[in-house]
């Protein structure tokens, strides 16, 4: 018996640099039991495929270029100790684990999944169940995340890591994830080129998706729900914002989506719905938003002194208690087209343009901006005599705020 | 059968009862007199509970009155002026007070009928002249068969031939060991009714007296002219 | 008693104002829900309805028709009958009538219309509010014996809730604010049945916006079961306190 294991390694050092891609299996009837084992003993372009079993063996490093395997959902656990598997190579592809208990710190950020300094490196169809940090890519470039379910269960935003946490990295995909109970579901800081696609994120402390200087990015088509503050984009240009859905973000701080010092990016086809705020925008230049549709939220749109030369072209506002807000006097974004339900005007040539032009900001809106408490008062027949005067005759609102051509009909978007 | 005790009445700044005592018992026709605004119309509301005296204390049946409605099933009660919900018809009122009094007793509809009122039935209070509301409270007060009658100005409004109906009524009542209270002004209508003769002045009780005892000490045969003798020598 | 809430209930039906008044809530609701594309709308309408109309209705017409029953109420107070159930009935008889009839004029459109919380928080508010201002009208009616100065009682209680109060609401966080009173608003608030009532809704039609600062504390003290235990108490404790001042005044008030 022993004979023949030493023979097989003899075996396998003769043959091994010559077969090109080798399956190696680790598993109780496998030839290894251990995965740190198999891993050593792997060469570049190898598989390592993992029998479902429950694995106890710290933090794994893959330092080779190997396909990493689960088969039947294989647990790696980190006991609360590890980091779990740290990624110091490219190429590698790690599909099919459920990585669970990563240790927790705030000093070295351990992660279920971290890649350091890697490009090409695939993560999919994992099962990250609460780790510190769920995936944590650093220095990576064209790396791919893609179809992980990533749970953690944080109460307190100094207590847990977040869930897909990108830095300093170029031309990633993230897709079809789904993040929950993390700080912040999505996290991406210096990552340019890439593309945040169909994830949803929902239930995280503080933001679904954030974005810090991050140029160049675009993401499409996700949904972020009830997430302790929304989503946040700040600090960044060119950023394409797509086809998402943002509901249920509610609170004092918390928004659909915060916009801050961000400027030439794209807003459309969004679906923003029972969000304290649809959109804060403060020290946001330049951003065309169109085709949105901001349904029941408190305020539609708060538009802070500080943005300017945005244009809020063909949005939909419906049932949001206030459709704009905003804190200062001045103007210096357009509005056109929008769709306003609160727009009581006629169309006497009935092109689905308003004849008269509609004042998309309140009076009462504004005194809730100076006066929070006021809100008690909202909806109270003062408040509506207040605001009716107010329409006929505008004496504290901003008279060029203002939408020239409302539209009759919400547009079908 | 009725005690009032001491009771006392002030509305604002007038006394309208002043400390008045007073026994009236079963078996007696008592006439309540006296001017304009003596408290007459006072002291029967204050017997009947829509009137709370300030102080004393009525007596029913010996029981007091205070917390207490049941003792008016044992009383009916016409008022001076019937003033009576505008919208209900003469039935309907007939009919809610019968709800009301859930009587077990046979009615006494003697009245509603000699007074013809079953075929003004449908006619609503609003529309009724004031002799006609008036039969309709007369009607209301006999139709239990109550033990004590309060009527308070029977007799005015009404028509002379409905007033003999009533007034034949009131006869027929007394000889059932009744009593019955009246207040009136027209003195002349009383004598061949009253027993007893209770005279008010100025929220005072002037004089309790039976019929009898008043004609033999003045000497009169009618009785508006045996007050009109009394008052005399009282100021004099 | 039952006989007199009947009698109470008939001559109401028969007065015709109710009907009246129920024929105007069920146009204009269904006006409201019919005329506009997106419900939020129609119940705004609604709200208002609910803000201004049934209560002005509720105190007027009862303190008229108290007014116009006191020949029935001396009559019944002759008879061996409690003063307590004669007003009692008066008050049952009053309130069913009046919450019948935003039932059928306003509940009906708001069932099939509204969003299922929204309607039925109106529909309980509503009912609630008919009841709150027929104590109220009770209570302004035996103050005064004098039917024209009552009236006018009950306008002026209306005009103070339905908005000078809110005036004043208004007027007093302009002055304070510089300083916390988000609290101290909560417990203003619940001096109004009104503004009461209108919270309530609010939390269901505003909820994404009533849940920003000030609003959070709204909705953490109205919107939790504890808190709307206490706003539906203290809606009780407006029908309850003044109807009862009114009946003992009533007990011992010479007819």
């Amino acid at each position: 018996m022993k004979m023949k294991i030493v023979l097989f390694f003899i075996a396998l050092l003769i043959f091994a640099p010559i077969s090109k891609a080798t399956i190696i299996g680790v598993g109780k009837q496998k030839a290894f039991t251990q995965i740190k084992q198999a891993i050593a003993a792997a060469q570049a372009g190898d598989t390592v495929l993992v029998e479902s079993g429950l694995y106890k063996e710290g933090n794994i490093v893959i330092n080779k270029k190997i396909f990493f395997l689960g088969n039947n959902l294989p647990i790696l656990d980190g006991e609360h100790k590890f980091e779990i598997l740290s990624i110091k190579a490219d190429s590698v592809t790690v599909k099919g684990f459920r990585v669970q208990h990563s240790g927790y710190a705030t000093l070295d950020d351990p992660g279920g999944i971290k890649v350091y300094d890697s490009n090409f490196v695939t993560i999919s169809e994992n099962d990250l169940y609460d780790n510190f940090f769920g995936i944590y890519i650093q220095y990576g470039t064209h790396c791919v995340v893609k179809n992980n379910t990533i749970v953690a269960f944080g109460k307190d935003e100094q207590q847990i890591g977040n869930g897909i946490h990108c830095w300093k990295s170029d031309s990633l995909q993230i897709i079809g994830n789904h993040v929950s109970g993390h700080r912040d579901g999505i996290y991406f800081e210096f990552v340019t080129h890439s593309v945040i696609w169909r994830n949803i994120s929902f239930d995280n402390l503080r933001y679904g998706l954030h974005f810090m200087f991050s140029n160049n990015d675009a993401y499409f088509t996700n949904l972020f729900k009830n997430n302790g503050a929304g989503v946040a984009v700040m600090y960044t240009k060119n950023v394409t914002m797509m086809n998402n859905t943002f509901e249920e973000n509610w609170g004092d701080a918390a928004y659909g989506l915060l916009l801050k010092e961000i400027s030439d990016s794209y807003i459309s086809g969004n679906f923003f719905q029972r969000n304290t705020s649809g959109i804060y925008m403060e020290g946001t230049n330049r951003i065309k938003a169109e085709k949105n549709v901001f349904k029941s939220n408190g305020w539609g749109m708060k538009i802070q002194a500080s943005c300017m030369d945005n244009v809020i072209n063909n949005n939909n506002f419906i049932k949001n208690t206030f459709d704009i807000s905003t804190n200062g006097t001045l103007v210096l974004n357009t509005f056109n087209e929008n769709y306003w339900d609160k727009y009581e005007g006629y169309d006497l040539n009935k092109d689905n343009i308003g004849d008269i032009p509609y004042h998309p900001l309140s009076l009462f809106s504004v005194i809730v901006e100076n006066n929070e408490p006021a809100m008690l008062l909202y909806r109270s027949f003062m408040v509506s005599l207040l605001d009716k005067s107010e329409k006929m005759l505008p004496s504290l609102t901003p008279e060029n705020f203002i939408d020239n051509k409302p539209l009759m009909r919400a547009a079908k978007l | 059968m009725i005690k009032i005790n001491n009771v006392s009445k002030r509305f604002g700044k007038l006394q309208v009862l002043n400390n008045v005592t007073l026994t009236c018992n079963k078996n007696e026709c008592i006439a309540l007199i006296g001017p304009n605004g003596c408290g007459k119309t006072t002291l029967i509301k204050s017997i009947l509970g829509m009137v709370l005296p300030d102080e004393g204390d009525i007596e029913f049946q010996g029981k007091s009155i205070k917390n207490d409605f049941t003792y008016r099933n044992h009383i009916g009660y016409m008022p001076q002026l019937g003033r009576y919900p505008d919208n209900m018809t003469i039935g309907q009122v007939v009919e809610t007070i019968k709800d009301i009094r859930k009587s077990n007793e046979p009615l006494d509809e003697d009245l509603l009928q000699q007074f013809n009122l079953q075929q003004m039935f449908e006619k609503r209070m609003s529309t009724l002249s004031g002799g006609t509301a008036q039969k309709v409270g007369a009607t209301l007060a006999f139709l239990f068969n109550p033990s004590v009658l309060i009527l308070d100005e029977p007799t005015a409004g009404l028509d002379p031939l409905a007033a003999e109906i009533l007034k034949e009524k009131i006869i027929a009542q007394k000889t059932k060991g009744k009593l019955i209270l009246i207040t009136s002004h027209l003195l002349s209508e009383l004598d061949e009714l009253v027993t007893q003769l209770i005279f008010m002045q100025e929220g005072n009780v002037v004089f309790h007296k039976n019929i009898d005892t008043l004609k033999n000490e003045t000497g009169e045969t009618k009785i508006s002219k045996a007050i009109a003798k009394i008052l005399k020598q009282q100021t004099a | 008693m039952n006989k007199i809430i009947k009698f109470v209930i008939i001559d109401i039906l028969k007065n015709k104002i109710v009907l009246v008044y129920t024929l105007l809530l069920a146009v204009f609701s269904w006006s409201a829900f019919g005329l506009e594309d997106n419900s939020s709308k129609g119940i705004l309408t609604l709200l208002n309805i609910v803000l201004l109309i049934v209560p002005l209705v509720s105190i007027l017409f009862s303190t008229i028709y108290i007014y116009n029953s006191s020949e029935f109420i001396e009559l019944l107070v002759s008879q061996p009958v409690e003063r307590k159930k004669i007003w009692q009935s008066l008050f049952v008889g009053l309130s069913l009538s009046l919450v019948f009839a935003y039932l059928i004029g306003a509940g009906i459109p708001l069932l099939l219309y509204a969003e299922q919380s929204v309607g039925l928080m109106m529909i309980a508010v509503g009912c609630i509010i008919s009841v709150v201002f027929v104590a109220i009208a009770f209570l302004g009616s035996i103050l005064s014996r004098d039917k024209a100065k009552g009236i006018g009682i009950a306008i002026l209680l209306w005009l103070y809730f339905a908005l000078l109060f809110d005036g004043l609401v208004l007027f007093l966080l302009f002055q304070l604010a510089d300083y916390p009173i988000e609290k101290m608003m909560v417990g203003i608030t619940a001096t109004s049945p009104i503004d009461l009532a209108r919270i309530l809704i609010l939390l269901h039609l505003d909820v994404s916006a009533m849940m920003g600062y000030t609003g959070a504390i709204f909705k953490d003290f109205f919107g939790s079961t504890t808190g709307l235990i206490i706003a539906f108490t203290l809606l009780a404790l407006w029908i309850v306190v003044p109807f009862l001042l009114s009946l003992q005044i009533f007990k011992r008030k010479d007819l």
